[in-house]
């Protein structure tokens, strides 16, 4: 599988405190142009941890302190001077539970781009709210109810509601934390399709906590425990000879 | 023997029978080998014990409840036929025979047959008393006496206990039900009898509000021009006029009160601050009424006439704001818990779309809480509008139909207060009107506080 070899960002010995607790323990990572990403790893390995470092999300988390190096597009994005807000509008982020706002399907969509002032005329809205929904291929099931509330949809449409919702933004880089666990397989199915398309736009990080999605969407792979990252490598490579003794026994099933 | 002497003599009893049983138990446990009890000795002393003490007790309750009301109507059949015919000489009759019954002195002499009724009911209280004694002790026997005799190790004493616990149970919930409904039946019912002086037209949208006192109470004149006006509507708007005061002080600092405390404040700065807020709520209403009346209204008269406002020093503005001060707690203690219950998820949805922290809280976070927290406004609301302390000292009562905060008015709480202090016959509209104001303050509250229920279990149902 070809790899776009643009760096999008850079980790450089990153490490995560809770209070007195080393969550993450020095991890280096470059992510490319257009891949799709994929973590791996046991609960509490530290996974989710670190993908919020990548959009800072962890900066909302009371004692919790993040040190060493991030970059996208070689911008340190830790520069105190740094616009979090801005960031945050060019990392979206996709979470583990769908959570759409108890607002109308179109408020969800339409809430980024009227904070970040994206469209100026209400035809301008509706065109993001539009091919914000087709991208997230949602469009069709929900164009004729878009006044009505977001949280009357199916798990599966929520998330996808909430992956519209991240794309109005038009971010660079999309976070995806294990954007399935909470709905049903032919769901999941669907969700994933829409990433393989996704990645046309988008750059996609994204944890899971199954080790057949992340063979079937990623291009690369990256393997967690206890707080360090054990491999990192193309995905049909990891998933048939890993170099590690430890990946090998978390993918075969042996813990985990 | 008092009915003080009466219950720590059922408690002592009580006690009584419960070692009994749990001696029993204990023998009949040592005797049987083969079988084992099947509750625990002190079950069966509890069972023993509510046996001989709980049909006592209900005798008791009952004769207590019967007894004056049947000694009444053969009292009533001793009396001359033209006192039972007139009922107001039949009350007068009544009052003092008991008076005298009791050793109480009466206004006057008392006539032959009013002493020897008097005679007549003491002594048939005293045959009533000794009756009720009897009974219970008889029953208090057979009771002991079953329940000595019904313990044997197939009884299942554990099981019927639980069953007594839960009748128990739910005799102590029925009665603050019928409480509720006693309360309201009965100011129906007077409230019935104010109608039948005043009709329901002039009350709920009569403009003027003068009671005249009349001592006649209910005489010739009073069913004319004497009786005064009874509309109401002058205090409906002085209680919504201070209410409304109260809330715009109430619900922009309750709310950000609660907005810091929920999405701000370390949780030891919440931990320490919540309680301090929520003492507000602690301080006795007389309190913030001196309060009002001797700090805050010349305060606020002062600054009125330093910006060229005719303020006076007891007035609406004053009761309503220092009344808004008491709500505070309310509000900002409801708001924050429910802003507390929004989901985490949906802050970090916002976040991660790069909302900063208040419009976070503005967009999403308050929207969200919002039909909680207007419950908690509504609950408010009926607590300023059932106010009463604050009102009466710091309104200035004067019931004058004004929306014009900076004048003195008075509300349906204040008028129920002087319509009932003082000198007053109860058969009079003037004390009767009372209970209308009192039923229609009731129904304004009832109606709040359902509307606010209501919204805020459809809220709990929304994230549960």
């Amino acid at each position: 599988m070809k790899t776009n070899s643009t760096l999008k960002m850079k980790a450089e010995n990153v490490r995560v405190f809770y209070g007195a607790n080393e969550a993450i323990k020095g991890i280096d990572m470059n992510v490319y142009q257009n891949e799709v990403l994929a973590f791996i790893g046991p609960s509490g390995c530290g996974k989710s941890t670190f993908l919020r470092c990548l959009n800072r999300m962890n900066d909302t988390i009371d004692q919790c302190r993040v040190t060493g190096l991030i970059e996208l597009d070689g911008q340190d994005m830790y520069d105190p001077r740094l616009d979090v807000v801005q960031l945050r509008a060019q990392i979206g982020m996709v979470f583990q539970k769908p959570n759409p706002f108890p607002k109308s399907i179109y408020d969800n969509i339409a809430y980024g781009p009227k904070l970040h002032g994206l469209a100026s005329k209400k035809s301008e809205l509706d065109d993001i709210v539009e091919s914000s929904l087709q991208k997230a291929g949602l469009w069709k099931e929900v164009k004729d109810r878009l006044d009505q509330p977001g949280t009357g949809l199916s798990g599966g449409q929520q998330q996808r509601l909430c992956i519209a919702r991240t794309i109005a933004v038009s971010p660079e880089v999309i976070l995806m934390d294990e954007p399935c666990s909470a709905l049903d397989p032919i769901a999941t199915s669907i969700i994933e399709e829409l990433i393989d398309e996704l990645k046309a736009n988008y750059t996609i990080v994204m944890v899971t906590h199954n080790m057949q999605q992340a063979a079937r969407v990623s291009d690369r792979t990256a393997f967690f425990h206890m707080g360090e990252m054990i491999e990192i490598g193309s995905t049909t490579e990891m998933f048939t000879k890993p170099n590690n003794k430890r990946t090998e026994d978390y993918i075969t099933g042996r813990y985990g | 023997m008092s009915n003080l002497t009466l219950m720590i003599v059922l408690l002592a009893v009580l006690a009584i029978t419960y070692q009994l049983g749990l001696v029993r138990t204990r023998q009949i446990a040592g005797h049987n080998a083969t079988l084992r009890m099947h509750s625990r000795p002190h079950h069966y002393g509890v069972m023993v014990g509510l046996w001989t003490v709980l049909p006592a007790f209900f005798i008791f309750i009952i004769w207590s409840w019967s007894a004056p009301w049947a000694l009444n109507q053969l009292l009533i059949a001793q009396l001359p036929e033209h006192i039972v015919n007139d009922p107001q000489e039949l009350r007068v009759a009544i009052r003092r025979i008991s008076n005298l019954a009791a050793n109480f002195g009466i206004v006057s002499e008392a006539a032959t047959w009013e002493i020897q009724a008097a005679t007549f009911l003491s002594d048939a209280r005293q045959l009533s008393q000794t009756l009720m004694l009897a009974l219970m002790t008889t029953v208090a026997a057979a009771g002991a006496l079953y329940g000595y005799r019904s313990i044997s190790p197939l009884y299942r004493a554990r099981n019927h206990i639980e069953k007594i616990l839960q009748i128990v149970l739910v005799i102590c919930s029925s009665i603050a039900v019928l409480t509720t409904l006693g309360i309201v039946l009965s100011m129906v019912g007077e409230s019935l009898r104010f109608f039948s002086f005043v009709s329901p037209m002039d009350f709920f949208f009569g403009t003027t509000w003068n009671p005249r006192f009349s001592t006649a109470g209910v005489g010739e004149g009073s069913l004319t021009g004497d009786q005064g006006s009874f509309g109401m509507l002058p205090l409906l708007a002085g209680t919504f006029l201070i209410a409304l005061v109260a809330m715009s002080v109430a619900i922009p600092l309750g709310l950000l009160a609660a907005i810091y405390l929920a999405e701000y404040a370390s949780p030891k700065m919440r931990a320490t601050a919540k309680p301090i807020i929520e003492m507000l709520a602690g301080i006795p209403t007389i309190v913030y009424g001196f309060f009002a009346l001797v700090t805050v209204g010349p305060f606020l008269s002062m600054l009125g006439a330093h910006i060229g406002l005719d303020i006076r020093a007891t007035s609406a503005l004053t009761a309503g704001v220092v009344m808004g001060i008491m709500i505070i707690p309310f509000i900002s203690s409801l708001s924050d818990d429910i802003i507390t219950q929004v989901p985490k998820s949906l802050r970090d949805g916002s976040l991660g779309l790069g909302a900063t922290k208040s419009e976070t809280i503005r967009k999403v976070v308050l929207p969200a809480a919002l039909p909680g927290i207007v419950g908690a406004i509504l609950l408010g609301a009926s607590r300023a509008i059932g106010e009463t302390m604050i009102v009466v000292l710091a309104a200035g009562n004067s019931p004058s139909l004004t929306a014009n905060p900076f004048e003195a008015v008075s509300t349906i709480t204040v008028t129920i207060v002087n319509q009932l202090t003082g000198d007053n016959d109860f058969a009079s509209p003037q004390s009767l009107v009372a209970f209308a104001l009192g039923l229609t303050l009731f129904a304004i509250t009832l109606i709040l506080n359902v509307i606010a229920l209501v919204i805020v279990r459809k809220y709990r149902e929304q994230y549960e």
